[in-house]
């Protein structure tokens, strides 16, 4: 879609708030026309931090980003935030209670506050962030925050889609750690134990530290890795003479992506610990930078979001083929009464989309098997 | 097939409390309300300054919203509001609500500056549901 037809990028890139903010509610109702809007907003993006911070409910995580985002606008940069909370699974309804917490930069329309509620199903809700990222990249916002529950699968695919994931642990949170080893350790870049005044804070980051350590020796081959190569690096610097060429260069690399999460504190209702936090966050940033990891990480969130488009798209498609055929209700019933099964059902409604993909000339099947 | 027929859409309502009055039982109650209906609801939280729900209005484009004031100073607060919308093109299709204790008097008033009702002590929670399914914008 050649852009400047639609009025409403137009606007939005002259720096219309009201544009932004419609641009988005398109994104996230899948109103007519936003595929091509998003398509045209692409090409205005690349320019925003991306920065995804979760935690358990509680963890002061919207206080944190209010902070976040008074103490970025004290340096002179703008801020987006897009606050993420559940949606009632029975009614769709939703209370977004996040930006009762964001009053430090009221009356600064630089800071962009904008909630969302997990209507989306299918992923829906990741690609419909994504999309108003985009959005808010192609406005010109220089920081752009994420912020989200972390209590599932849909969340951490949501925190993906930034470049910096901070992790939010309350003190005294024994057992929360040790949950997050299985799954918010792997997305975590920087660890944040907030109300570090409370008791049991130096505990809980004593715990992360150690849990850190201990991903760095076993599990993490590449953490492993990387001390090798550093100390190769500074002691005889002869890592290169005598050794397997592909071991050499898995060294290489294994020390140049190596990260270590920091943990820093802060007490989020006092501004305490802030300056330390963004100070990691733009450590993390230079790191992703010079290491490449920043390439490989947009590389993957790419993939996956054509991936979760086609699902959609897919999906869309199986729907609209159900509802012709009389709703899924009906098949349902079928069922029930003991009629058919789910699986010869779902296998009649692929029969037609399995042929036409068969008919496709081998033309089709050499375009995906180039895709790896 | 046309991708409108995954169109997800959801009536947007921010309750926001104005002003200096403390009462949040009945913006409790409606938001909860209106979360039970499917809508979303953002809530403002207590004391909010006129600037602080234009900012919210505009940024989360809502398609409601409803303003809570039970202070009596509806004339002062809802005329910033409004003309603060309006300065950010927002007040043409945004519907506007207000509820709490008003003089028949001042009604007119406030309907005359673009409020589109005027709830008072007694209105049922399904008659305001019902007003915003109808009348919720289109857009």
């Amino acid at each position: 879609m050649s852009e400047g037809h639609d009025p409403l990028l137009e606007e939005l890139l002259e720096g219309k708030h009201r544009a932004l903010a419609r641009t988005i509610s398109k994104v996230e109702n899948r109103a007519p026309g936003y595929r091509d809007l998003v398509s045209a907003l692409s090409a205005h993006t690349g320019g925003a931090q991306v920065i995804g911070i979760t935690g358990s409910p509680g963890a002061g995580k919207s206080t944190l980003v209010d902070k976040l985002a008074e103490t970025y606008r004290d340096r002179g940069e703008t801020v987006g935030v897009i606050a993420i909370d559940p949606s009632s699974p029975f009614t769709g309804g939703a209370v977004l209670g996040d930006r009762i917490r964001m009053a430090s930069t009221v009356g600064d329309m630089d800071v962009f506050v904008r909630s969302m509620s997990a209507r989306g199903t299918l992923g829906g809700l990741s690609t419909a962030t994504a999309d108003a990222v985009k959005a808010m990249d192609a406005f010109g916002k220089d920081k752009i925050i994420i912020e989200t529950v972390g209590a599932g699968q849909n969340e951490i695919d949501i925190v993906r889609t930034a470049d910096t994931v901070a992790v939010l642990v309350p003190p005294g949170s024994g057992d929360a750690v040790q949950t997050l080893k299985a799954g918010i350790l792997e997305i975590a870049d920087v660890f944040v134990v907030n109300k570090a005044d409370r008791e049991g804070a130096d505990r809980t980051v004593q715990e992360l530290l150690e849990m850190i350590e201990l991903g760095d020796g076993d599990g993490f081959a590449s953490v492993g890795a990387g001390h090798h190569g550093a100390e190769g690096m500074t002691g005889t610097d002869g890592w290169s003479d005598g050794r397997e060429p592909n071991e050499a260069t898995t060294r290489d690399e294994a020390d140049q992506a190596t990260w270590t999460p920091p943990v820093v504190e802060t007490v989020a209702t006092k501004a305490v610990g802030v300056e330390q936090f963004i100070d990691e966050l733009a450590a993390h940033r230079t790191h992703l930078e010079r290491s490449g990891t920043l390439a490989d990480r947009r590389r993957l969130r790419y993939a996956e979001e054509i991936r979760t488009l086609l699902r959609e798209d897919v999906n869309g498609l199986v729907e609209a083929q159900l509802a012709e055929s009389g709703g899924v209700e009906g098949l349902a019933e079928a069922v029930r009464t003991g009629d058919t099964d789910p699986y010869t059902i779902a296998g009649d409604a692929l029969e037609p989309v399995e042929a036409c993909l068969e008919k496709l000339d081998t033309g089709g099947r050499a375009a995906v098997s180039r895709d790896p | 097939m046309t991708m409108s027929e995954q169109e997800q859409r959801s009536i947007r309502c921010l309750v926001a409390k104005v002003g200096l009055d403390g009462h949040d039982r009945g913006a409790h109650v409606i938001a909860r309300a209106f979360r039970d209906a499917g809508f979303e609801v953002i809530y403002s939280g207590l004391h909010k300054a006129p600037e602080e729900i234009v900012q919210a209005a505009v940024q989360e484009d809502v398609d409601v919203l409803g303003i809570s004031i039970l202070s009596g100073a509806h004339n002062t607060l809802v005329p910033k509001i409004m003309s603060g919308l309006e300065e950010y093109d927002a007040k043409e299709d945004t519907l506007v609500l207000v509820g709490g204790v008003v003089p028949d008097e001042d009604k007119q008033q406030l309907e005359d500056l673009g409020v589109a009702a005027v709830f008072g002590p007694g209105t049922s929670i399904e008659e305001t549901i019902e007003f915003v399914r109808e009348n919720a914008p289109e857009r």
